[in-house]
């Protein structure tokens, strides 16, 4: 199993979503989190006092995959979320050690 | 019958009189209830401008961990001055005593009964109205030291300063008695009783009690500027009670108050952005309101005693000056006026009392000087207000700050001013989103 990681624009979590079901997976977590990569943040002014705003808002998506359905997720996610402007997002993947689903019990590939 | 009918004589008598000589209309004993309908509308409309419309616009600013504390220092205040004002603080300020000073004739409301008048509204109206003034005045100042004094200090600070400060400035301008009133000095609603005052407390206060720690380096951003557009535009609309009740009644001088009211508000807005547009390439929405404040602030003390056009280069000078004073002054002299009270009210208010002098002749559309006082002899008055207002209150203010950090100590610790006043001083958050 994987736990695929993904840093998006917030304006394209539908898209992603949407893909992402296509491609078989139907569950998600979504947070809502700042950063910043190569992407230049924003100026604030209050009064004469500038603020540089360096953290931009994202998204972040977790989806824990199979390891069959990996690769299709990762295109599904990077075709969906890009745009082809700086701070389009990264996608992580890491290796997922168990699953749980808690109200079955089942563990594994069953709990995705 | 019979009296039926001579009743409705008498009335006809009595309405053909009131047609033909003016003033009879007015009940026998000198009430006008047209004056007393506006009055009583004016004192609900400044109350509104402190709690919520103050209260909101300061709210906004702060920071996040700050913004209760900010809204309960300003309804606080309201009600600890309203105990006062009763208990003997407007007797000082509006009591016969000396040129200086009310005596304590007026404590506890004595004299004052329901049918009581104070020209041709009742006293307690009057009582009311100026209540209102002596609440958003020193709520104004908490704008000086946001986000770092003790909840006690500062109720006691205010306490003393209301009944040092306030009241004797006040009974100086406003009461038949005082010394500037005497003089001639023209304010109509406070711009040196309620602007210079607030903004010089706030000034020394902020001075006194020193930076905000991390101030000027670290970001401290307006938690809700929503909150501040929204009390912004209740202290426009709250404002006409401020300056068109200032006549204390209801007739063409509250009506051109307000007018000139309006006129350099939008004035002073528009200015105030305009030149943050020019400078920083975006307007913004603080900049207009605080454009905004400054017009209303520089209007006050004018309000009944000049034109439209008056109003306009009113309105222009104080959004240009205080928008330097905010923007380029303050940042230059480097103390932390936190919310801008000096640089807007303190200068705004200095410009609407040095204007009202000059904008108040005949020519400029104004009331007219008074009989045999000439434009510089009437500067020249206002001038000397400015002065001993500016001097009294930035050496009283300073004096009981100084005594009180001695005995209980004005500021909270590096720790919790870091932590929050909302946790800190109250125990509670204000959004728990």
């Amino acid at each position: 199993m994987k736990l695929i990681t993904a840093v998006i624009k917030p304006f394209k979590l539908e898209d992603v979503r949407q893909v992402l079901g296509e491609a078989g997976v139907q569950g998600m977590t979504v947070t809502e989190v700042k950063g910043f990569g190569r992407q230049k943040g924003h100026t604030e002014l209050y009064r004469g006092a500038e603020y540089a705003v360096d953290f931009v808002p994202k998204t972040k998506i977790e989806v824990a995959v199979s390891d069959e359905v990996m690769e299709q997720a990762i295109e599904a996610i990077v075709g969906a979320a890009g745009t082809g402007s700086i701070g389009d997002g990264k996608v992580f993947v890491s290796d997922l050690l168990q699953a749980v689903r808690i109200r079955t019990g089942e563990t594994g590939d069953q709990a995705l | 019958m019979q009296n039926k009918i001579s009743k409705h004589v008498l009335a006809g008598i009595y309405v053909a009189l009131a047609l033909v000589i003016p003033d009879f209309a007015v009940a026998q004993d000198g009430l006008d209830s047209g004056d007393t309908a506006w009055m009583l509308t004016s004192t609900a409309l400044v109350l509104f401008m402190t709690i919520p419309g103050l209260s909101l616009f300061y709210a906004g600013m702060v920071r996040v961990k700050n913004v209760l504390s900010v809204m309960m220092q300003c309804f606080t205040i309201c009600c600890l001055m309203t105990v006062l004002w009763v208990l003997y603080v407007y007797s000082l300020a509006f009591g016969d005593g000396s040129a200086y000073v009310g005596d304590f004739g007026k404590a506890f409301m004595a004299g004052i009964e329901v049918d009581t008048l104070s020209g041709t509204i009742p006293e307690s109206v009057f009582f009311m109205f100026q209540l209102t003034f002596a609440v958003i005045t020193p709520a104004l100042i908490v704008g000086g030291f946001a986000e770092r004094m003790k909840f006690s200090a500062m109720l006691w600070f205010m306490a003393i300063w209301v009944s040092v400060v306030y009241a004797p400035i006040a009974h100086w301008v406003w009461s038949e008695s005082g010394w500037l009133y005497q003089r001639g000095v023209l304010d109509f609603a406070g711009g040196i009783v309620v602007h210079i005052n607030a903004g010089i407390a706030a000034l020394v206060a902020a001075i006194v009690l020193g930076k905000r720690r991390g101030y000027p380096q670290s970001p401290m951003r307006p938690n809700n500027l929503v909150l501040t557009m929204v009390g912004a535009g209740m202290l426009w609309v709250g404002w006409f009670g401020f300056n068109a009740g200032s006549g204390l009644a209801a007739n063409g001088v509250s009506g051109m108050a307000m007018v000139v009211t309006q006129i350099s508000t939008a004035a002073a807005a528009l200015t105030w952005m305009f030149l943050e547009w020019r400078s920083h390439g975006k307007p913004s929405a603080l900049g207009l309101v605080s454009g905004a404040v400054a017009g209303l602030g520089a209007i006050t003390p004018a309000s009944g005693f000049v034109g439209p056009m008056g109003a306009f280069v009113i309105g222009i000078t104080s959004g240009l000056a205080c928008y330097f004073a905010v923007v380029r002054v303050k940042t230059a002299l480097g103390f932390d006026d936190s919310l801008d009270v000096f640089g807007v009210h303190g200068v705004g208010g200095t410009i609407g009392v040095l204007l009202a002098g000059v904008f108040v002749a005949d020519r400029f559309g104004g009331a007219g000087l008074a009989e045999g006082v000439s434009m510089a002899s009437q500067v020249g008055t206002q001038v000397i207000g400015i002065g001993a207002t500016i001097v009294y209150c930035g050496v009283v203010s300073f004096i009981i700050l100084k005594v009180l950090d001695n005995v209980i100590g004005l500021r909270v610790s590096e720790q919790e001013e870091q932590e929050g006043l909302d946790i800190v001083c109250h125990d509670e958050q204000g959004y728990n989103l």
